[in-house]
């Protein structure tokens, strides 16, 4: 099947500039006959389309088209960095001069002979942008907005906007990696506001994944996001203040799982660790969570937004063990960093375009399902928070400190979910949240397919999961002290 | 031998070919039938260089291109980007600009700009001193910047680098009203990030300067040892109880409070009912002693500009005057849709400015007394809908004017409408580095979330 994108990906970048094999190689040459270990071409053509509703209509839409070839060129731990919007032989020479200027010294770089990975693929390699005619595109968006309307006479505003990406790229490395991939993205946003006495809220909710736009017409998942969001704008009119103080927090399965990426995920990416600048440097084979926890990074289930079929380094992706049963097992490497740490890559080498360099990044970050029914776990807390929605989160990887907001809580009072708390953010210690955790539900569930991680400034789409978890202390960082 | 790179940053193209470029766009799209249009094109070079424990990690080479066009046909619109300027790719793009105009509803809002409204004369604005830097000399600065912070104490025992960025832009901008407008610009950055620690674990912290000059750039010691005092002073840290307290944030983050004013009050929130600060225009939203005034004219001003993105002039102006909300943050469509006139604000604000008051930063640690003192905010925990505000925090626990030490691991919270409201004072040691100049920020209280 790779062997298939991989075609696919010649045929819309290669060949319109008239380049074959054997001018890949002559460039690669040029990199590595100066002085470099390793490097490589990475070309990309990327289509995106966004369509937006407002003031019930779809009055704004734009198309964009990004391509050019970036070249590394790496010799130690050392990166030499370049890149053309022009996808031409010139421009890809003078690319690889400039990145090659990296070197000081005659480097052992030598060049194999190509070889593409294999494997089924996760996702098919179709372009999302015409799997539905503008018009269809334009009735969504318009029966989005009379759904959510129908809900509730509250709602005043919804803003819908559907996106999609279709990605083609090849990876030419002196390794003799020559892989491809044609990846497909969709999205789908809506946003309501309600008012009520004045007093007004917002709600959204979404979804998406590598597919076509017709996934958001099957079993009515479209409509579903908009009922969801006006759902989640009326629970936040009713909220009163949220508690702060360190408490019994149970979160949702899901999306919530936002607190792996953030408390764990990180902390186990290759370059981190390779510097001795995370928390979690230098603690594999170490209890960092109860026993019930056992978290993976995959980057290969079917469809997932955050799923790749190869990584921008032309490694096929895997499902990796970050935490089993409780035990640190092992980081998130790119090429680079896990040939520093003498390690093997695991397919989380990615990059927002061919502007930007590849770093260790995830995929769907997930926890693995426990035992307990989510209602026991409720019922055993006297008193705390029970937390299901959340917006976004962020990591100081070096203190291990991270947070987490919440946009949908509730108090759990003897057991029993009662009154409705407006959004606050959680704060914990990365390598001692997950110690905190006595309870795990064997309610599994991955996110709708919303996640964009940020990271030195680029931006990649993720996943993540978890089923029904008790923390028995992380500290909730609301205004009732 | 070294290899020299001689040129670091691509050279800018010339003016009159992006000129060219721009009105190729408009006229193709009267080709196509459009009524009205409006297209950008840019170009960005940079050279940046990251050094790591005094070795090379990365030297990247950027260079890119864009080009964007915006098509009315009577109210509908569409739009369209692509970075590839041969003449079959500008085609190719206004046509899908037009395709998208063809299903998109009427919006009577949707439009350029009113032509009275267009900049006519374009002032310099000195925002263009390129560096000449090669990558040899980009990394012997960035390296010495790091060596500072690492010989600055024993303690600071890794880094994640010293770095240096030189890029210039050109981005021009016309419509079909005849209005063509652009300028080059240049930018300059030195920071370095290093990490601190003892028995009491790992912190770090990073400092940066920035400026459209070189000579304005603080030297590359002066940024390595403050990044060296900011990690190690974060050394120690412990949690709070949960209290309600006033809180100090720091320059560099109360310009983030005042970017969340912003936020409430540009168009696109109030005309959507997305805002906590609904029909305040004229009323107190900050206490008497609050100026905040834009001015988009300063020379060699980080976020200076002589028209905004729709090529309106921009203009100097009061947004906050005595606490009371003078005006709004639009563009021409959020204007319209409001009934109002735009504020020149396409693309965003240019060079906020909150009036320092009389105090420094000692004399405000000693008028909160007891309290906070943020230095690091976590998280995206701000709700322009409601003013909700929550996010995690590190910084200084302070008594009796005196800083007792460092915590983190802890949120603060409240609601913006009352945080602005009550605000206690604005300090004069105002942060330069970036579009919203503005000094500490003491707030009378927060409620803090600990232990």
């Amino acid at each position: 099947m790779t062997t298939d994108t991989l075609m696919l990906a010649r045929q819309h970048l290669l060949a319109p500039a008239g380049l074959g094999e054997a001018d890949l190689h002559s460039a690669l040459s040029c990199l590595l006959g100066h002085a470099i270990d390793s490097g490589d071409l990475y070309f990309q053509q990327r289509r995106a389309e966004s369509w937006g509703l407002e003031d019930q209509q779809v009055k704004s839409a734009s198309h964009a088209i990004q391509q050019g070839v970036g070249v590394r060129a790496i010799s130690g731990e050392k990166t030499g960095f370049a890149y053309s919007d022009e996808i031409v032989m010139p421009a890809l020479l003078e690319a690889a001069t400039a990145a090659r200027a990296i070197a000081r010294q005659s480097g052992e770089g030598q060049l194999r002979v190509w070889r593409t990975p294999q494997r089924p693929a996760l996702y098919p390699p179709l372009d999302p942008l015409e799997t539905l005619t503008a018009e269809a595109k334009v009735q969504l968006l318009e029966r989005l907005d009379v759904e959510a309307r129908h809900q509730d006479p509250r709602v005043t505003q919804v803003m819908v906007s559907l996106a999609a990406v279709q990605d083609i790229f090849l990876v030419a490395g002196s390794d003799g990696t020559l892989a491809g991939d044609v990846r497909p993205l969709v999205r789908l946003n809506v946003s309501v506001i309600v008012e009520q006495d004045g007093r007004r809220e917002q709600g959204s909710s979404g979804g998406g994944g590598r597919v076509g736009y017709g996934w958001f017409l099957d079993e009515d998942r479209a409509l579903k996001y908009a009922r969801e969001a006006v759902r989640l704008a009326l629970v936040n009119l009713d909220a009163a203040p949220a508690p702060a103080g360190t408490m019994t927090v149970v979160l949702g399965p899901g999306w919530p799982g936002i607190l792996l990426h953030e408390a764990i995920g990180h902390g186990l990416e290759g370059d981190f660790n390779r510097k001795g600048t995370s928390a979690f440097t230098g603690r594999i084979g170490e209890r960092v969570a109860s026993p019930l926890c056992t978290v993976v990074d995959d980057g290969t289930l079917a469809h997932r937004r955050g799923s790749l079929n190869i990584d921008d380094e032309g490694t096929p992706t895997q499902c990796t063990t970050l935490i089993e049963r409780g035990v640190l097992k092992g980081y998130l490497q790119d090429q680079l960093n896990a040939r520093l740490m003498k390690m093997a890559p695991t397919g989380n080498g990615r990059r927002e375009s061919y502007a930007h360099l590849p770093l260790p990044r995830m995929t769907n970050t997930y926890m693995m399902a426990g035992e307990h029914d989510p209602a026991d776990i409720i019922a055993s807390v006297e008193r705390g928070l029970y937390a299901v929605n959340f917006g976004g989160g962020q990591v100081d990887i070096t203190s291990g400190k991270f947070v987490f907001s919440a946009s949908e809580a509730y108090l759990i009072e003897n057991g029993h979910v009662t009154r409705p708390v407006k959004g606050a953010t959680l704060i914990g210690n990365g390598p001692d949240v997950l110690t905190q955790v006595s309870m795990v539900g064997h309610d599994l569930q991955l996110d709708a397919g919303v996640g964009t991680c940020g990271k030195d400034g680029q931006s990649v789409p993720v996943g993540v999961g978890q089923p029904t978890l008790k923390i028995e202390a992380l500290t909730v960082g609301g205004t009732q002290a | 031998m070294p290899e020299i790179i001689p040129h670091p940053t691509a050279p800018l193209p010339a003016r009159e070919h992006l000129e060219t470029l721009v009105a190729d766009i408009l006229a193709e799209a009267r080709t196509q039938g459009a009524t009205a249009a409006e297209a950008a094109v840019s170009f960005n070079s940079a050279l940046s260089v990251t050094v790591r424990l005094g070795e090379v990690e990365t030297l990247e080479h950027h260079r890119q291109r864009g080009l964007g066009v915006t098509v009315y046909f009577g109210h509908s619109r569409g739009s369209a980007s692509t970075a590839d300027w041969r003449p079959e790719a500008i085609r190719d793009t206004v046509q899908s600009a037009c395709a998208i105009a063809r299903h998109t509803a009427a919006d009577p809002y949707a439009g350029l700009a009113d032509p009275d409204r267009l900049a006519r004369e374009i002032p310099d604005l000195d925002l263009y001193h390129p560096w000449p830097l090669i990558a040899e000399d980009a990394i012997i600065l960035a390296r010495e910047c790091e060596a500072a912070a690492l010989a600055f104490d024993p303690r600071i025992r890794n880094s994640e680098g010293g770095s240096i960025a030189t890029q210039t832009g050109l981005v021009l901008y016309g419509n079909s009203h005849g209005f063509c407008g652009g300028y080059p610009t240049s930018r300059h950055s030195l920071s370095c990030s290093v990490i601190a620690q003892d028995e009491t674990g790992m912190q770090r912290n990073h400092w940066y300067t920035v400026a459209r000059h070189r000579n304005d750039l603080e030297t590359p010691v002066a940024v390595g040892q403050q990044a060296a005092q900011r990690a190690l002073r974060r050394l120690g840290s412990r949690r709070l109880s949960t209290r309600q307290v006033p809180v100090l944030f720091a320059p560099e983050l109360a310009r983030g409070l005042i970017g969340h004013f912003i936020a409430a009050i540009r168009g696109g929130a109030l005309y959507r009912k997305a805002s906590f600060l609904l029909d305040r225009l004229g009323t107190p939203v900050f206490p008497e002693f609050v100026t905040i005034c834009e001015r988009p004219h300063l020379r060699q001003g980080l976020a200076s500009a002589p028209f905004d993105s729709e090529g309106v002039a921009t203009a100097d102006r009061d947004i906050v005057n005595g606490g009371v909300l003078q005006g709004y943050v639009l563009d021409s469509y959020s204007a319209r849709r409001l009934g109002m006139a735009t504020t020149g604000n396409a693309g965003g604000t240019h060079n906020l400015i909150v009036e320092p008051g009389p105090l420094g930063h000692e004399e405000l640690l000693r008028q909160m007394d007891t309290g906070l003192w943020v230095t690091e905010l976590l998280g995206h925990g701000v709700n322009t809908v409601t003013g909700d505000y929550s996010r995690g925090a590190s910084g200084f626990w302070v008594e009796n004017g005196a800083i007792q030490h460092p915590v983190h691991e802890i949120t603060i919270a409240g609601n913006l409408n009352a945080m602005f409201q009550h605000l206690a004072a604005v300090g004069n040691d105002v942060d330069l580095r970036g579009g919203i100049r503005c000094g500490s920020l003491l707030l009378e209280r927060m409620t803090v979330a600990g232990e």
